[in-house]
Formats: structure tokens, C-alpha cells, sequence
């Protein structure tokens, strides 16, 4: 018996040590791109077999680990702010560089049966409803803005994310800059002081939540309604247009923004101008060291930053994911071109 | 003279097979240098203290560890912390009050649903069982707090809580909607199904520890109830008298379980900071708090006020469970000298 | 007609608390069959063989399985018994050598208070040793976790089944000379070996199926991996990641890992019922 456990013992132990063939990186954070990281993740280790572990922790949880250092890189929805940067620059000599890889949209869901796509919503009824002031789908001032529809008298479940998350700083973000209501009372953060609502772990608690409840709101990322056959809002822009999240009207969204693109990629797409601009875009992006200790472990980021960059731009689309527009992509390649392989 | 006591020694010997028995006439030297003492014995007990003392070390190291991260926390907040019901992590503003409700309230509640109820069965399995149904039902209550807390989550998440959302709380809101216990939106995910969760996960706590505590008062306690002509209650009521500290301490180890149950909690209590007496609302706990923005808190005072609500928690937890056991110690002891 | 009437109203009363507590039974016992019942018929469709074999296939992709995750769990449980083992055992003998001295008492007193601890305050307190200074997530520390969950309880089954060895054994070795240390080691621990193997095994169901500790220690691979320090997958961190997925695919996959994860821990449980009440029934 003794025996037969140290071999056990033993030949784990074996295992463990031997140095593996294929390298190992590690990451975590962002829970917006997961649906299309784990895509590019599970596609570039069939190509390399390089191994890319993607924890999806959510926004917050990436960028802490990637100030403690416990992660090869991180990726966030919210970039990191001038003390965050800081941190990472006194606690590992290093800065960290932002690259945007796709970009999204924060949607609106909700489970009305009956209802189908396309709810319209205007900035202020939304901050309202997630403020607690509107507590009805059949308020005057939803249906008054959706005469075609037909809204029950339902209480409306708040959903919103119960982690640090960069799904909320953007959907906070636009709430701050369209309603002085909401900017002075809740603001905008990763995490922040919901005046109503249940909290959800993840895009995926998010939208675990709206599609099991009846009656329910919350904001995701696109591709998890797409994936759930979950109905999402149009919103009205800053031009006065109904506009659905598409490919299409985020792409229009970042057009404005990337003539005005700062050298270290971090922009927001809020409240876009433009017709057909979806007013909740947003870039997500990985956080990556300028100088990684383990060099094999950089050239291998590199690569695949490069290749992401290249193919892994084409599976954005069928992911409902809206691909880089292409100044920013020759922004990216200077921005790999600096972490250093040396 | 001697030759016997030689063989008296080879019998000895043989009689205690492979164990070998030292020839007292090689170790008695040492043995006086040591003070009669055996060598083996000292390395051995100093062998075990060490790993004893393991224990200690890490118990001594967890509280330092957490007094320190929380310092910054407990120095700009004070006993506010307590105190205060803001958790803003954007304005910087942490207080604990919300999530030490939420555990305090969810826990309490679910005692008082599952005191009764435990006590019912261990009276049953103690006093009423046969013998073969007693083994059987203790068997399945032990399972049930075999039942891994991720899985009473699962189950909270897609069985309970629609169950919660569609057929109970509309009927209760529509019934007794008057009662500060019933308002608000049925949402299904909130305090209701965390209490119901942590009910059966206390259950077989206080059950097993109780029955154990009643069968460990002698049978001529019975008897002799019996002779004075007491109905089969009225005994029990006799004995529970008896069994009274165990059972208090039962239900302080389980409201030390309650107290610190995370994943099952965090899974359907809707993790909102608020303070509110119906169970319709979504709440927090100290536990599930930790659990969801740990990994993610990056400001020094927001993970040091997290820090900090794990010191509260850790402190709770021991003061009940060292009150329990030194409770039911005393009464286990009590009766099992009689026996 | 009183003392008659009285005794009636004893004897119903003693009938209506007898059926109360046979009706708390029953409810006791409904949640253990309803559990059981909603794991197996959620669970078992996606149960296969590629289920145990396979990787975990990416986000909306529908397949796969949890070959990592089985695997993540056993070296976790490995690395926790590393911890624990030693420490639980010797522990536990230590106790039973020392039974009045103060320091044995004080450490008895930390047993039940490392007891009572919540696996998630031990799971940020193994973040705070193993994961910061070796700047990874790592199977060591989630490891390190669970061992520490696992002390107090081996080292009270030890104590437990030591303390159920009678007095005669001891005092018969020590009669023919055998030393102290040498009655501990070879004729009272190997007695009491059966019943500290089982409670050895019950603090491994125990410690399977924990999950808050692993969320910042081990954190978890989508990977096949057995490397001390890297990010290591487990079962329980598997149920918690796709319960929370929208994707009806990973959901139903939650409930079959549920159902593996409840099976092992059940025939655990039964076998250390079984062992130690057929001994001392």
C-alpha cells in the first residue's frame, strides 16, 4: 500500500517536472472578448501549439493581476488609468501598453415576451430605469417612445454585474456623459454603486440572469445576446437617430475617434456623432508588458498579437464582434513593434 | 537465577513477534545520561510537537497577515466601518454594515427555520426510530452535508430560484404583501433562496450533533419516566432538557457554517450592498462580497477593506465555534462516565 | 372524568409531536432526493466518454469535456494531502500522546477554530503567501489551500479513532518493555490505521468539492496541465464557470460535472459510514 502511493507520488511528481515542450502563457480579465479570445485561443494553439490560457475574471481582475504580476498579460474593456500605469511602472520597471485587438458593443437586452428586437430607448430612459425611477415596462414614458409595441405591466428586474468589470465602465461611461443625473449620483467605474438592481458575475451572469427572467434588463456585450437569440434595444444617438448595435454602426461609431487617436490607443467610442453611429461602442484591449522578463514567452505574444492582427480579425464578424478599422491596426503594429525581444 | 531470567527474556521476545525489544543492558549509559529518559522518545515527541506546532503557526500567521493587509482600511475608516452602509468603490467609500447584515440576517433566519426542524428529526431518530430506519435516515442526512456547496449553487441557480420567481413569491407577495417580509419584485435570486439553501446545509449539522447528544443520556433516565407513568413526549421532553447545552452548542456550530458559507450563498443572493428586511431583495454577504471582487480589487483600500471584512468573518466564526465546542465537550463528557 | 380526560389529551399530544417529528424527517430528507434527482436528469445526457477525455472547447462551441478538470482536481487533492497528511497525522498523535499539558490543549483549542474557518478567508491567506511572492497563480497554492482545510479534520479523526484503541494495548506493549515511542508507532497507530484512512478519505470528499479558495489560488486552465506552478483547472471551478455561461450547452455541462463531482463524494461518504460503524456498531 505504501509502495503503490510513493510510485503515485513519484511519477507525478515526474510529470510535473519535466519541462514542457510547448510554451505556456497566462492571462486573464476581460469578460466582453471572451467569446472571441477563446476562439483565436483554441485557433492558435491548433496552428502552434503554443498554449494561451484565458481566464475571463472580468476587467477589474485583469488589470489588478496584471499590476501584481501573476499574469504574462491581462485585457480590459476600461483602460488602465495614469495610477494603475504607475503601479505596474515602480512594481515591475515596466510599462504596460494597451492594444486594442476588436471592438464591441455594450446592448441592451431584455426578456419581454412578445416584444422581439429593437426596443427603443432614449438615454435618459435608460439612466431612469437604472436609476430605480422607472419601475415599469408599461411607464408612460417607455411606451410613448414605443407606440408599435406592446409592454406589459411588469416590474422591470435591473440587472447589472456584480464584478469589476469593463462592460460597466463603458455602460457607466455613457450613462455619465448623457445624464447629469446619473454622472453626480452613481458615476462611472468598474465597479460602482448600484441604486437598483441584482449583480451577475460575468457577461455570461448578465445574460444568464435576462434570459431565465421574465421581465428582466441588463447590458452586454453583443455577442452574448447573439449567442442566446437575446433581443437587444436600439439607442438613440447623439443625432437623434434609433440606431440597433451592428458591425455596422460600431464601425461608424469609431470612424470620428480614430482620426483623434492618442499614441497609447487609450480612447473611448461613447456617444459617437454620426447617423449611424451606435452610441455604447467601445475598443477592448490586451495589456501587455513592454519588457517580459521570460523572452520566449514575448516573442510568442508578439507572434500572436501579429496574427491577430491579421487573420484573427476575420472570425470578428461571425462572432458579432466588429473588426479593427485599419488605421488602428497600423497603430498596432508599432505599438508590438515595442516590447522589447532582447 | 540468571539462566531463567534469560529465558524468561527469549519468551518475551518472541512473544512480541517482529516488535524488538531493546536489551536494557546497551542503553544504559545514555539512559542515565539522559535522566532514565529514552532517546527514541524524546526525538519522537519533539518529531510530533514540531508538526502540532505547524498548526499553531498557521493559525498565528492568518490573523497577522489579515490584521496587517487591513490596517490601511481600519485606519482610515475606523469603527465606521462597521458601522456605515456605503460601498462605493468609486468614490473610495467602504463600510461593512450591508454585507455584516446580509450574513447576519440570512444566517439567523435560517436557524430559526432549521432549529425546529433539526430538533424534530433528532427526536425522531433518537427516541421514535427503529433501530434499521434510524440508521438509514442518519445515513442520508450525513449525505446531505456531504453535498458540495457549488452544487446546492447550481441548484439554487436553475431550480430553486425560477421555482422562487414563478409560483412562491407572487403567491406570497399577493397574499401577504402587507408584511415588510414579502415587498418588492419577486426576483427569485435574493435572500429567500439563500435562507432556504442555508437551511439545508445546517440541517444535518445540528441533527447529528443533537441526536448524538440525546443518545448519550443514559437509558435510566427513560426508565425511570417511564415508571412514573410518562407518555413517549414527555420523555422526550425530559430528555431534551437534558441535551439542552449540547444542543445549543449544535446550533452554534451551525450558525457558524451559515455564517461563513460562501459559494452556495454567492450564487443566487444577487450581490447587492443593500440593507433590507424582505426577502424578495437581493442582498450580500461578507462571505460572497470576498468571493466576487477579491481577484479584482485594485486600489490598496479596497482590497484592504475586503481583508478587513474577512477579519470580522474569521472572528465571528471563531467565537462560535469555540463556544460550541466547549459546550457540547462538556456535555458528551457529562454522561459518557455514567454509562 | 378529569384525570381521564387529561390522560387523552397526553396521549394526542404525544401522537401529533411523534408524527411532527417523523414529518421534519421526511422534510429532511426531500432536498437530498430532489438534488439528486434534478443532477442526474440534468446531467446525465451530456455524461460520455468524450466528456472525461476531452479539452474544453472554446466559448459557444458546443462539445468537449473536462478531461482537465478531473485531472486538476486529483493533483490538487495530491498536493493538499502533501500538506495535510503529515501535519493532520502527527498532529493528531501528538494530542493523544499529551493530553493534559497546556500547549496540547491550546492546539486542540486551534484545531476547532482552523475548523470553523471560511475556505474563502483560508483561500485569500494562501493568495497572500504562495501567489504574490511567486507571481503566478499556481496549483501549489491552491493546493496549499485545501491542505490546510484538510489539518483539522484528519487530525481530529485521528484523535478520535486513537482515543477508541483501549487502554490494554498500550499497556501490554509497555509491560514487555517496548518503549513509548515504539508502542505509539507500532502497535497502537497501525490499530487505529483503518479508521484514519477512512477519515482521510472523507476529508478528501470534503476538500473535492471546495471552490471559493481555488477562484485566486489555483485559478484555472482551459489546458491540459500537471505543472505545480501554472494555473490549474479543477471540477468545482469548472461547475462554477459554465453555470454562470449563457450558453445552454456549458450549463448542461455544469450539471454533469455536479453529477461526477456528487457521485465520487457519496461513495466516499458510504465507505467511511460503513468501515467505522461495522467496527464499533
Amino acid at each position: 500500500m505504501k509502495r503503490v502511493l510513493l510510485m503515485i507520488v513519484g511519477i507525478i511528481a515526474i510529470l510535473s517536472s519535466i519541462v514542457p515542450a510547448q510554451l505556456k502563457l497566462n492571462g486573464a480579465g476581460a469578460t466582453f472578448p471572451y467569446v472571441i479570445y477563446s476562439k483565436w485561443f483554441d485557433l492558435y494553439h491548433q496552428k502552434t501549439g503554443i498554449e494561451f490560457n484565458y481566464q475571463s475574471i472580468g476587467s477589474g481582475g485583469g488589470i489588478k493581476q496584471v499590476i501584481e504580476g501573476t499574469v504574462d498579460f491581462g485585457a480590459t474593456d476600461a483602460f488602465m488609468n495614469e495610477q494603475q500605469m504607475g503601479e505596474v511602472k515602480s512594481k515591475h520597471k515596466t510599462s504596460i501598453l494597451h492594444i486594442p485587438t476588436v471592438m464591441g458593443a455594450v446592448v441592451i437586452t431584455y426578456n419581454l415576451p412578445g416584444v422581439g428586437k429593437g426596443l427603443k430607448l432614449t438615454p435618459e430612459v435608460l439612466s431612469d430605469i437604472y436609476m430605480g425611477i422607472i419601475k415599469k415596462w408599461n411607464d408612460s414614458k417607455i411606451t410613448s417612445i414605443n407606440k408599435d409595441k406592446k409592454l406589459p405591466n411588469k416590474d422591470i428586474f435591473v440587472a447589472h454585474r456584480s464584478d469589476g468589470s469593463g462592460t460597466t465602465n463603458i455602460f457607466t461611461g455613457y450613462l455619465t456623459k448623457v445624464s447629469g443625473n446619473w454622472k453626480s449620483k452613481v458615476g462611472q467605474g468598474t465597479s460602482v454603486n448600484w441604486p437598483t438592481g441584482v449583480g451577475a458575475k460575468g457577461n455570461e451572469g448578465v445574460a444568464g440572469i435576462v434570459k431565465q427572467t421574465e421581465g428582466a434588463i441588463g447590458y452586454v456585450e453583443l455577442a452574448y445576446a447573439e449567442k442566446n437569440g437575446l433581443p437587444y434595444a436600439s439607442i438613440k444617438n447623439k443625432t437623434g437617430n434609433f440606431v440597433l448595435p451592428s458591425f455596422e454602426s460600431v464601425t461608424s461609431a469609431a470612424s470620428g475617434f480614430v482620426k483623434n487617436i492618442p499614441s497609447d490607443m487609450r480612447v473611448e467610442l461613447l456617444n459617437a456623432d454620426g447617423k449611424n453611429s451606435y452610441p455604447i461602442s467601445a475598443f477592448t484591449w490586451l495589456l501587455v508588458y513592454k519588457n517580459m522578463p521570460d523572452k520566449n514567452k514575448a516573442k510568442a505574444l508578439v507572434d500572436f498579437l501579429k496574427w491577430s492582427m491579421k487573420d484573427g480579425q476575420n472570425y470578428a464578424k461571425g462572432l458579432y464582434y466588429a473588426p479593427l478599422p485599419k488605421e488602428v491596426i497600423k497603430l498596432n503594429e508599432k505599438k508590438i513593434a515595442e516590447i522589447s525581444l532582447k | 537465577m540468571q539462566i531463567i531470567n534469560l529465558i524468561k527474556r527469549k519468551i518475551f521476545k518472541q512473544q512480541a513477534g517482529i516488535i524488538s525489544v531493546e536489551a536494557p543492558a546497551a542503553s544504559f549509559s545514555i539512559k542515565n545520561l539522559l535522566g532514565g529518559k529514552n532517546v527514541g522518545d524524546l526525538v519522537f515527541q519533539n518529531f510530533l510537537r514540531f508538526f502540532a506546532s505547524i498548526l499553531l503557526l498557521i493559525v498565528v500567521l492568518m490573523v497577522i497577515q489579515m490584521v496587517n493587509q487591513s490596517m490601511p482600511s481600519i485606519k482610515q475608516f475606523g469603527w465606521n466601518f462597521i458601522k456605515n452602509n456605503t460601498w462605493d468603490p468609486v468614490k473610495e467609500e467602504y463600510s461593512a454594515w450591508p454585507f455584516i447584515f446580509g450574513t447576519l440576517y440570512s444566517s439567523l433566519l435560517a436557524l430559526l427555520i432549521a432549529l425546529p426542524l433539526s430538533l424534530g428529526v433528532s427526536i425522531f431518530l433518537s427516541e421514535f426510530a427503529p433501530r434499521w430506519l434510524e440508521k438509514i435516515v442518519s445515513l442520508l442526512v450525513e449525505l446531505l452535508a456531504a453535498v458540495p456547496s457549488i452544487v446546492y449553487g447550481l441548484f439554487g441557480i436553475f431550480v430553486l430560484a425560477p421555482w422562487l420567481r414563478t409560483t412562491i413569491e407572487p403567491a406570497l407577495g399577493n397574499k401577504f404583501g402587507f408584511l415588510p417580509l414579502f415587498t418588492g419584485p419577486p426576483y427569485g435570486l435574493g435572500m429567500f433562496a439563500a435562507v432556504i439553501i442555508l437551511v439545508v446545509m445546517i440541517l444535518p449539522i445540528i441533527t447529528s450533533i443533537s441526536r448524538d447528544v440525546m443518545k448519550a443520556i443514559p437509558v435510566t433516565q427513560r426508565e425511570a419516566a417511564y415508571a412514573l407513568g410518562a407518555t413517549k413526549w414527555e420523555v422526550v421532553k425530559i430528555i431534551l432538557g437534558g441535551a439542552k447545552s449540547g444542543i445549543v452548542g449544535a446550533t452554534l456550530l451551525g450558525l457558524g457554517r451559515a455564517v461563513g458559507e460562501t459559494m452556495a450563498v454567492t450564487m443566487v443572493i444577487g450581490n447587492t450592498p443593500q440593507i433590507s428586511y424582505s426577502l424578495f431583495e437581493p442582498g450580500h454577504t461578507m462571505a460572497s462580497v470576498i468571493a466576487n471582487e477579491f481577484s479584482e480589487a485594485t486600489s490598496t483600500l479596497h482590497v484592504s477593506s475586503l481583508i478587513e471584512i474577512s477579519l470580522l468573518l474569521f472572528i465571528i466564526t471563531v467565537i462560535l465555534n469555540a463556544a460550541a465546542r466547549l459546550i457540547v465537550w462538556g456535555v458528551t463528557k457529562k454522561y459518557k462516565g455514567r454509562k | 372524568m378529569n384525570n381521564l380526560m387529561h390522560y387523552k389529551w397526553r396521549k394526542t399530544k404525544n401522537i401529533i409531536m411523534a408524527s411532527l417529528c417523523f414529518i421534519s424527517a421526511i422534510v429532511a430528507i426531500v432536498p437530498l432526493f430532489i438534488i439528486l434527482f434534478y443532477t442526474i436528469s440534468q446531467g446525465i445526457s451530456s455524461i460520455n466518454w468524450a466528456f472525461f477525455t476531452q479539452m474544453p472547447k472554446p466559448a459557444g462551441e458546443t462539445g468537449g469535456g473536462m478531461a482537465n478538470a478531473l485531472a486538476g482536481t486529483g493533483i490538487l487533492i495530491l498536493i493538499a494531502s502533501c500538506f495535510g497528511l503529515p501535519v493532520g497525522i502527527f498532529s493528531g498523535l501528538y494530542l493523544s500522546e499529551n493530553e493534559g499539558s497546556i500547549y496540547a490543549k491550546s492546539i486542540k483549542f486551534l484545531v476547532e477554530v482552523l475548523n470553523g474557518v471560511p475556505s474563502i478567508v483560508i483561500g485569500v491567506f494562501a493568495y497572500v503567501v504562495f501567489v504574490i511572492p511567486m507571481k503566478h497563480f499556481s496549483a501549489i497554492a491552491g493546493g496549499f489551500a485545501l491542505g490546510i482545510l484538510m489539518m483539522p479534520l484528519i487530525t481530529g479523526t485521528t484523535l478520535e479513532m486513537i482515543s477508541l484503541i483501549p487502554h490494554s494495548y498500550r499497556e501490554a506493549a509497555l509491560g514487555l518493555g517496548i518503549p513509548r515511542w515504539k508502542t505509539t508507532l507500532f502497535v497502537i497507530f497501525p490499530a487505529a490505521l483503518k479508521g484514519i484512512l477512512t477519515g482521510i478519505l472523507l476529508s478528501i470528499a470534503r476538500v473535492a468539492g471546495e471552490t471559493a479558495p481555488l477562484l485566486f489560488t489555483a485559478l484555472g486552465n482551459r489546458f491540459w496541465s500537471t505543472q505545480l506552478d501554472q494555473p490549474i483547472a479543477s471540477l468545482t471551478v469548472f461547475i462554477y464557470d459554465y453555470s454562470k455561461a449563457p450558453f445552454d450547452d456549458w450549463n448542461r455541462q455544469a450539471w454533469a460535472a455536479a453529477l461526477v463531482l456528487i457521485v465520487l463524494i457519496m461513495i466516499i461518504n458510504i465507505i467511511f459510514r460503513f468501515v467505522t460503524r461495522e467496527k464499533y456498531a
